[in-house]
């Protein structure tokens, strides 16, 4: 029992644990996969010590992970469970399967790249391609907001106007392993923001109907239709959730983190760890004299209305990821909803190493309308590096 | 911004000793990230930890570049690594050794930490712990308060050894 | 045994193939279950014959998941109940794709994690739900949309697969025999841990017969010997009586194997093989049988 709140240091990963404790999560099914593993680690040590009264499914596959998640949530429980790149993807027939059954299903995911060839560091291009499952999606930047937006995302998905599951989504290693200040909050608190798990259509053997049966294409479209219905009902959930949070917890937080934004000239904007640094060269910036600011996106899905915010600036986007054949996902985005074209930086894939004296470089040599990949010289061919010489 | 740069091999607790330093600075009333480099390390290879310290909070994820103090928890890195790569001129340097190390310009100080370790049988599993007692030593040469190195060891550490290394410790930094 | 009960979970209104075994099989599962049940249904003919939203035939809570999942599903069921503290009847009802192919790893895990819960997989030996392509249940030499000149492999030998898993109950049957399903449902039921039971599910479309055969193609598939039926508690083996008959004094395999045209024109060669391979399991299920009754006879004295 948490008495009172607690300052203390944790990893991203065990930020994420402790909020679903926290949250008091009934049901956790989960797969272990690098970076995410303490995750899991720490809510079977929870379960198993007492800490946490919820069943623990250790299941076989991460399909399994989520499917779990479905048959409890379904059941009227509170569920919650995490993953990472190849688990995310291998779980994806479920994921959209979540949504589509309206489960307020919580799950964590630890960015990270996709094979081949392997490689376990931070890109944001796994949860990118689950982006149009109907899930709600959230990136976070310090251990401390991986904390605070977990417990957000339960009250978010219960909420009877939302009903959809929630994805907080942290950069593997660049977040998930490493160590900050955290101050964890009271149980009393917690139970007080997040009320009890309540599912109005979850299975009552009292009650019998049938779930996801053989649907007509008038009545799918409409069913599809309350989703997207859902998501925009959730953009007031989320604002006045996070404005609740802020009353009882002291923290702030909303669709972006600004900084410096109100007089800039140049906007950065990226997500995750990516977008904090980019503060630095902001700072660095302006002391040169470019009215520059960043803005770091928390929310992907429903993507927030920027439009008054982001015309007359020129864009420098930083996309952690990429669409093949198409281009950077947030810079497409953008352009998408507003009709504005970036700077675009395609930057830190499988864990690259971008400082925030990269960062100022990229708002220096920008070219609205260009896109970059960094580190990349074009005129050499790198296909012969993803075959080994023996 | 003060700035660290922690070698160790995998197993010795070079993670464990990163998180034990921002812990301690956090105790201070400072801001402090703890950052371990993953790569496909296992057992016995060679670990880099990133640490940050400072008044404000704490933007950079980067890797530091330009270390104002670097640790080495085995010695024997040396040899396979250059640990001093980018230390700031004015920069220091911590070792674990039972001998000094004469670094012209930098601020060299030793302490023989695994000695300490065996001597107040802080073992685990035929390995002596190194994490605790370095902790008493950076308290020594000034990164936070001794105070704050007992507390953050006690908060992390059950076992009175720890504490009692980490004193040793404090006590045997040479320079 | 007590009477079969009148109440019917299934309604009149399913739609069903005409001589489709498997609603009859759930007919008499739900019989046993009662209403303090949640059926859990993969993709397979089961999501269909339920009827099109808004509607339900059915009288018990179902919940349709994707082809994959549904132990998985059953195990987050089960994990809800035990935490909220109720006391329901959780079923899987899959198809043979749906358990010895696409949803075998997760059957493995819930059985391996003693998930509380049925599974119940009807046979009717292909994917009938899309149209009667191979899967891994189809027997040797049986032809199917995509294989049109006979399968080339065995059956998948599901049940020695879960019966390795050493769970507490296993039952085989055969829709031909509802009595029996009914027994072994309800006492599957009263037993706690992870239960399963294999089905014999005769098709008309998919082994191509005429619709009002379906009983008498079930009871041939058992008395030539080529199904068996039995239980096992923890592993120890009980034949049932059709089977104990059939190994004294079986009904040539001919008889079978006519009555279907999706073997027609079969090599002799390739029958030769199926007639072995029922022959070779009914001598190990024999010779276990006989071990057991042994053991007990040794046990007494």
């Amino acid at each position: 029992m948490n008495e009172s709140n607690q300052a203390t240091i944790s990893t991203g990963n065990n930020a994420i644990a402790t909020a679903a404790k926290d949250a008091k999560v009934q049901v956790v099914a989960a797969y272990p996969i690098t970076p995410q593993t303490e995750v899991v680690e720490q809510i079977a040590n929870f379960c198993e010590s007492g800490a946490l009264d919820a069943k623990y499914i250790p299941v076989e596959s991460e399909h399994s992970a989520m499917a779990a998640c479905i048959g409890a949530s379904i059941m009227g429980a509170r569920a919650f469970t995490a993953t990472s790149s190849h688990g995310l993807l291998y779980m994806n027939e479920m994921i959209n399967w979540a949504a589509g059954a309206r489960l307020p299903v919580v799950m964590a995911n630890i960015n990270r790249a996709l094979g081949p060839g392997w490689n376990t560091w931070a890109e944001h291009t796994d949860s990118l391609q689950t982006r149009d499952t109907g899930w709600l999606q959230v990136y976070v930047s310090t251990v401390q907001e991986a904390y605070d937006t977990t417990l957000m995302a339960f009250r978010i998905a219960e909420d009877k106007q939302v009903y959809l599951p929630v994805m907080i989504n942290l950069d593997g290693f660049a977040l998930s392993h490493i160590t900050q200040s955290l101050t964890t909050e009271s149980d009393e608190k917690i139970q007080a923001f997040i009320p009890p798990f309540q599912l109005d259509h979850a299975i009552d053997v009292t009650d019998p109907h049938g779930y996801g049966t053989l649907t007509s294409s008038d009545q799918y479209v409409h069913i599809r239709y309350d989703i997207e219905r859902s998501m925009r009902a959730s953009c007031a959930v989320i604002e006045e959730t996070e404005r609740e949070f802020a009353k009882a917890f002291g923290r702030t937080y909303s669709w972006t983190d600004e900084y410096l934004c109100d007089d800039a000239e140049v906007l950065i904007i990226a997500m995750g760890t990516l977008g904090k640094e980019a503060e630095v060269a902001v700072d660095i910036l302006r002391k040169e004299g470019i009215k520059v600011g960043s803005m770091r996106l928390r929310w992907f899905r429903p993507f927030p209305d920027l439009s008054d915010r982001l015309i007359g600036r020129e864009l420098v986007v930083i996309d952690r990821d990429y669409s093949f054949g198409c281009g950077g996902i947030i810079a497409g985005t953008i352009r998408a909803k507003t009709g504005l074209e970036s700077y675009n930086i395609i930057a830190g894939l499988g864990g690259q190493e971008v400082t925030y004296l990269d960062i100022a470089s990229f708002v220096k040599e920008r070219k609205i309308g260009k896109e970059v990949w960094f580190g990349v010289d074009e005129t050499k061919a790198g296909y012969e590096i993803s075959r080994s010489d023996v | 911004m003060y700035e660290i740069r922690l070698h160790s091999r995998g197993g010795q607790g070079g993670v464990t000793a990163a998180k034990l330093i921002a812990l301690a600075a956090f105790r201070d009333g400072k801001h402090a990230t703890a950052a371990p480099f993953y790569g496909a390390e296992r057992r016995g290879a060679p670990v880099v930890s990133f640490i940050r310290i400072d008044d404000n909070p704490i933007k950079i994820y980067s890797q530091i570049k330009k270390p104002d103090l670097i640790i080495v928890l085995d010695p024997s890195i040396m040899e396979l690594v250059d640990v001093f790569d980018g230390l700031k001129e004015d920069g220091t340097v911590l070792i674990n050794s039972q001998k000094p190390f004469d670094l012209a310009q930098h601020e060299a100080h030793y302490v023989d930490l695994t000695g300490i370790a065996l001597k107040v049988g802080l073992v685990v599993a035929g390995t002596p712990i190194l994490n605790t007692p370095v902790i008493g030593a950076l308290a020594k040469i000034g990164l936070f308060s001794r105070d704050s190195a007992r507390s953050a060891i006690e908060e992390m550490f059950t076992d009175p050894k720890n504490t009692e290394a980490a004193m040793l410790a404090f006590d045997e930094v040479h320079q | 045994m007590s009477s079969i009960p009148t109440t019917e979970y299934l309604k009149k209104c399913t739609s069903a193939c005409p001589g489709c075994s498997s609603s009859l099989i759930l007919r008499y599962v739900l019989k046993a279950a009662g209403p303090n049940t949640v059926l859990v249904v993969p993709a397979c003919c089961t999501s269909i014959l339920q009827g099109a939203y808004p509607n339900t035939s059915f009288g018990v809570p179902v919940y349709n998941v994707a082809f994959g999942s549904s132990a998985a599903v059953a195990s987050g069921i089960a994990a809800a109940c035990e935490f909220l503290g109720k006391d329901t009847n959780i079923i899987v009802y899959a198809g043979d794709g749906g358990t010895v192919d696409i949803g075998i790893q997760a059957l493995s895990g819930a059985l391996e994690r003693e998930t509380n819960f049925l599974y119940i997989c009807y046979d009717n030996e292909a994917y009938g739900n899309t149209g009667m392509q191979r899967s891994g249940s189809t027997p040797l030499g049986a032809k199917t949309t995509t294989t049109p000149t006979g399968k080339t492999h065995l059956k998948k030998d599901l049940d020695r697969i879960i019966s390795a898993h050493n769970i507490p109950y296993m039952a085989t049957s055969c829709a031909s025999y509802p009595k029996d399903i009914y027994a072994k449902v309800t006492k599957a039921l009263s037993i706690k841990g992870p239960k399963f039971m294999h089905i014999l599910a005769p098709c008309p479309p998919g082994w191509r017969y005429s619709s009002e055969k379906t009983i008498e193609l079930g009871k041939l598939a058992v008395k030539t010997g080529v199904w068996a039926m039995y239980e096992r508690e923890y592993g120890k083996l009980k034949l049932s009586s059709p089977t104990i008959a059939a190994i004294r004094k079986r009904t040539p395999i001919e008889d079978y194997i006519n009555a279907q045209e999706r073997y027609k024109n079969l090599e002799p060669a390739v029958l030769t093989r199926i007639q072995q391979s029922v022959e070779y399991n009914l001598l190990l299920l024999e010779r276990e049988s006989r071990e057991e009754e042994n053991n007990e006879a040794e046990e007494r004295t």
